[in-house]
């Protein structure tokens, strides 16, 4: 491990960072996740009856949190600007209807998005290192990386190495976060730790603190491009984690739930998560975003339904 | 509303974030119709006393007025030992799988009404709905359900060929669940052959004259299932009486002695499922968040009214500063207030006599010198209400840590070792549950081997099911309810001369 990645970590956790064992020995240290514990009781927060002005307040703040993204192949500017129209005004009926946090796009489209989104506060996301497999060179990465962040984009979505993460080299993928942290400027990175590859809860915590350690502004399920994408327990252990980080360090970092996450209902029961598993504090843009497409529309008609009484079709919604 | 980036503040004290405040979810309560007087259920019809009175049930949340119900006396219990006596020539008689099937029909019935029965306990006991509907209904059903399966296997109950029901049993439950301890009483009575005279606690009748209208939705037939309301001096005209083959109670160690004294010398098989004091047991190496969900369920869950409560926890003296913060940040999102809100987590206490009983208790837990934490919420103004309550720096000596509490109280005590983890946990008189916190599987399988209480659980607590076992050591009771070894209480050998 490099000196300057060790330099990187908060005071409490340079001596984890020490070396390459003290970084395994206190990954491995972190005290093991109950599975079935976890997930009943995620279960059963699930069973918070969000009604009337809590729904209201919810599904907003949901709009709030959502980096609107689109990674696909067949991408083009004309989308990309769609969508950013989109993002800046979810309803042009509606004036109260606030943005979306930011759009997430590739990095050869972030200076379309950096053009049409101007100075109307909505934030420029971009993938990098390699995204969405992560199986280049630490050269390549920090090249990919080097493009968004010079494109203008003001958060970086990487990924970590997963091979190397499950194979043990954690000081590795400890240093690329690092490099691609330095990579990113004043721009904000955020982690993707891929958990449907992680397998465990064991293996998904250990990554969030590594990511944390190491940096990450913000820590993040999924790239959406493998299933399982982001589910409510792996997230509620992302929000341990962070909440635990900051106890520790007293650094106050993000979460980002990202993939698969369709509805206002679902929304919501991730609000409750927030709430309850980390804390009010995060209920902000700043520290919990949805990384999702489809999902703004139904926090749409949700939100027309709760004010209007009515709920109108998905033809009403203008498409992006 | 739209931000560029990504701000984060430095520390969590510098964030001003209004909590996200959950509006009020109240369930509907029209679903039940509540009769403003209730008669006693014998022989498959309702029926007004002989020599019983009057008295009336209560919402503790609200202290108002629900209805009013019969405390059925000396003559009620004989006609309905004798509408039961009657019942039973024919009921175990009758085509095992057809016994099954009026089961099957019950739990079905169960489950379609579950919405009525879910409000109906909350009203009645005063519980969060949340737990009346997601546990205390569904499980009630799953246990007719189970032993509807059981009525014509009974060859296979470990008795041997043939086994005999024992004739009519007198059952009496306590308030903490009505419903599900109906369903834990009734269900293998029935299963095996038997018919029964229910006695359900004071202060909550109303969900076992419901289940006496399913009962009767479902033609099973007259004087098999019959419900007398009442009191303490009901319960026992009920278990002393001649008519009575064999006694179920369930209820506080005190009462269960009475009985076991009151039934000595008669050919009565009794089973007695009492009080405890468990030791919840959390070792260093424990999965953290999830043990604290387990104390908190352990304790918090019914208000603490649960005889197998994890109301003293153990835990290894050098996590238990980490344990005791976390598990006090955690209990600063329970919602206290109206049961019938589909938010709350703790619901009322269930009478103001169990509401003195806590606060005595409480006191004298200060008195002794525990330090106590409470959760600082308002309290509503009616009803029965008390903090949940956590009191650390707890010795083995201390009344809190010695005497069941039953309610929202926790005792923190720390060991250093197993061999004291062990010898603390069975250093009580009761004997009921027990649970372990560990991720170390030899270590469950020791302390589980070590442990002398009638339920292990590990990494896990309060979880019931039927074909799981459910009893005491010591005084917490004897006999076991559910599972294959729960229906020896209701069976008996072929005997080839009787």
């Amino acid at each position: 491990m490099s000196l300057t990645a060790r330099e990187a970590a908060p005071p409490e956790l340079h001596e984890a960072m020490r070396s390459e064992a003290a970084l395994r020995s206190f990954l491995h240290g972190l005290g093991g996740v109950d599975a079935v514990g976890l997930e009943a009781r995620v279960t059963g927060l699930a069973t918070r009856s969000i009604k009337k002005d809590a729904k209201r307040t919810g599904i907003d703040l949901a709009i709030a949190m959502v980096d609107l993204t689109t990674l696909e192949g067949q991408d083009t500017p004309g989308k990309v600007r769609a969508l950013c129209a989109k993002g800046i005004h979810p309803d042009p009926t509606d004036d109260d209807c606030p943005s979306v946090a930011a759009i997430c796009v590739y990095p050869d489209l972030v200076a379309t998005a950096v053009d049409a989104l101007g100075d109307s506060g909505v934030g420029v996301a971009a993938v990098a290192t390699a995204f969405p497999a992560g199986r280049s060179s630490l050269e390549v990465k920090i090249a990919d990386t080097t493009l968004a962040v010079d494109a203008g984009a003001r958060e970086v979505d990487m990924v970590i190495d997963r091979g190397a993460f499950l194979s043990g080299r954690y000081g590795q993928v400890f240093d690329e976060i690092v490099a691609t942290k330095e990579a990113c400027g004043d721009a904000k990175l955020k982690v993707i730790l891929e958990t449907g590859e992680l397998a465990t809860y064991d293996n998904v915590r250990r990554a969030s603190w590594l990511a944390l350690a190491a940096g990450g502004d913000v820590i993040k399920t999924s790239t959406g491009k493998v299933s399982p994408a982001a589910t409510r327990p792996v997230t509620a252990v992302l929000l341990q984690a962070v909440r635990d980080f900051a106890r520790l360090t007293g650094q106050v970092r993000g979460v980002k739930a990202a993939g698969g996450i369709r509805t206002s209902k679902d929304a919501l029961r991730y609000l409750v998560l927030v709430q309850e598993v980390a804390g009010p504090a995060w209920l902000t843009p700043d520290l919990f975003r949805f990384g999702a497409s489809s999902l703004l529309d139904d926090l749409l008609l949700q939100r027309t339904s709760q004010r209007t009484g009515r709920y109108h079709s998905a033809d009403y919604l203008p498409m992006a | 509303m739209a931000r560029t980036d990504l701000d984060v503040p430095q520390s969590v004290t510098d964030l001003v974030t209004p909590t996200w405040e959950y509006a009020p979810a109240p369930q509907a309560i029209d679903v039940v119709s509540i009769a403003a007087t209730n008669d006693l259920f014998i022989g498959g019809d309702w029926v007004s006393t002989q020599d019983g009175s009057t008295t009336s049930t209560l919402n503790p949340a609200t202290e108002d007025h629900l209805a009013d119900y019969t405390v059925a006396g000396p003559a009620d219990v004989d006609a309905a030992v004798a509408a039961a006596r009657t019942a039973f020539a024919s009921w175990s008689r009758l085509r095992p799988a057809t016994r099954g099937a009026y089961l099957y029909r019950i739990a079905r019935i169960m489950q379609e009404r579950a919405r009525e029965f879910a409000v109906l306990e909350s009203l009645d006991n005063g519980k969060p709905i949340r737990e009346s509907r997601d546990v205390d209904v569904p499980t009630a059903a799953a246990h007719f359900f189970y032993h509807a399966g059981w009525a014509d296997k009974l060859d296979w109950a470990g008795l041997g060929p043939g086994p005999r029901p024992l004739g009519v049993a007198g059952q009496v439950i306590p308030w903490n669940f009505p419903l599900l301890m109906l369903s834990w009483k009734i269900a293998p009575a029935l299963a095996c052959g038997n018919t029964v005279v229910l006695k359900p606690a004071e202060t909550t009748p109303l969900t076992a004259l419901l289940f006496a209208q399913v009962c009767q939705q479902a033609d099973l037939p007259p004087g098999v299932v019959n419900i007398v309301t009442g009191d303490g001096d009901t319960g026992a005209h009920l278990v002393s009486h001649d008519g009575v083959d064999k006694v179920a109670f369930t209820g506080s160690t005190a009462v269960g002695k009475a009985i076991a004294r009151q039934v000595a010398g008669s050919d009565k098989k009794v089973t007695l499922e009492l009080g405890g004091k468990a030791a919840n047991i959390v070792f260093d190496d424990a999965a953290m968040d999830q043990a604290v969900e387990g104390i908190v369920n352990g304790i918090f869950f019914n208000q603490g009214h649960v005889c197998c409560a994890g109301s003293r926890l153990l835990v290894q003296e050098n996590v238990h500063d980490e344990v005791v913060e976390r598990l006090t940040e955690r209990l600063g999102t329970l919602r206290l207030g109206d049961p019938l809100d589909k938010n709350t987590d703790i619901g009322a206490v269930n009478s103001s006599e169990q509401l003195g009983r806590i606060t005595d208790l409480v006191a004298a837990g200060e008195a002794e010198g525990a330090t106590k934490w409470e959760l600082d919420c308002a309290l509503p103004t009616n009803g029965f209400w008390f903090r949940p309550t956590v009191f650390t720096g707890v010795e083995q000596s201390h009344t809190i840590a010695t005497d069941e509490i039953f309610g929202p109280v926790l005792s923190v005590l720390t060991f250093r070792t197993p061999d004291e983890a062990v010898a603390k946990a069975n250093n009580t008189p009761y004997g009921l549950s027990a649970g372990v916190w560990t991720e170390k599987g030899s270590r469950i399988l020791e302390m589980a081997g070590r442990l002398r209480a009638g339920v292990v659980w590990a990494n896990t607590f309060n979880r019931f099911d039927p074909t799981s076992p459910f009893g005491g050591y010591k005084e917490s009771g004897y006999g076991r309810e559910g599972g294959r070894h729960g229906l020896a209480a209701y069976l008996k050998p072929a005997t080839p001369i009787e």
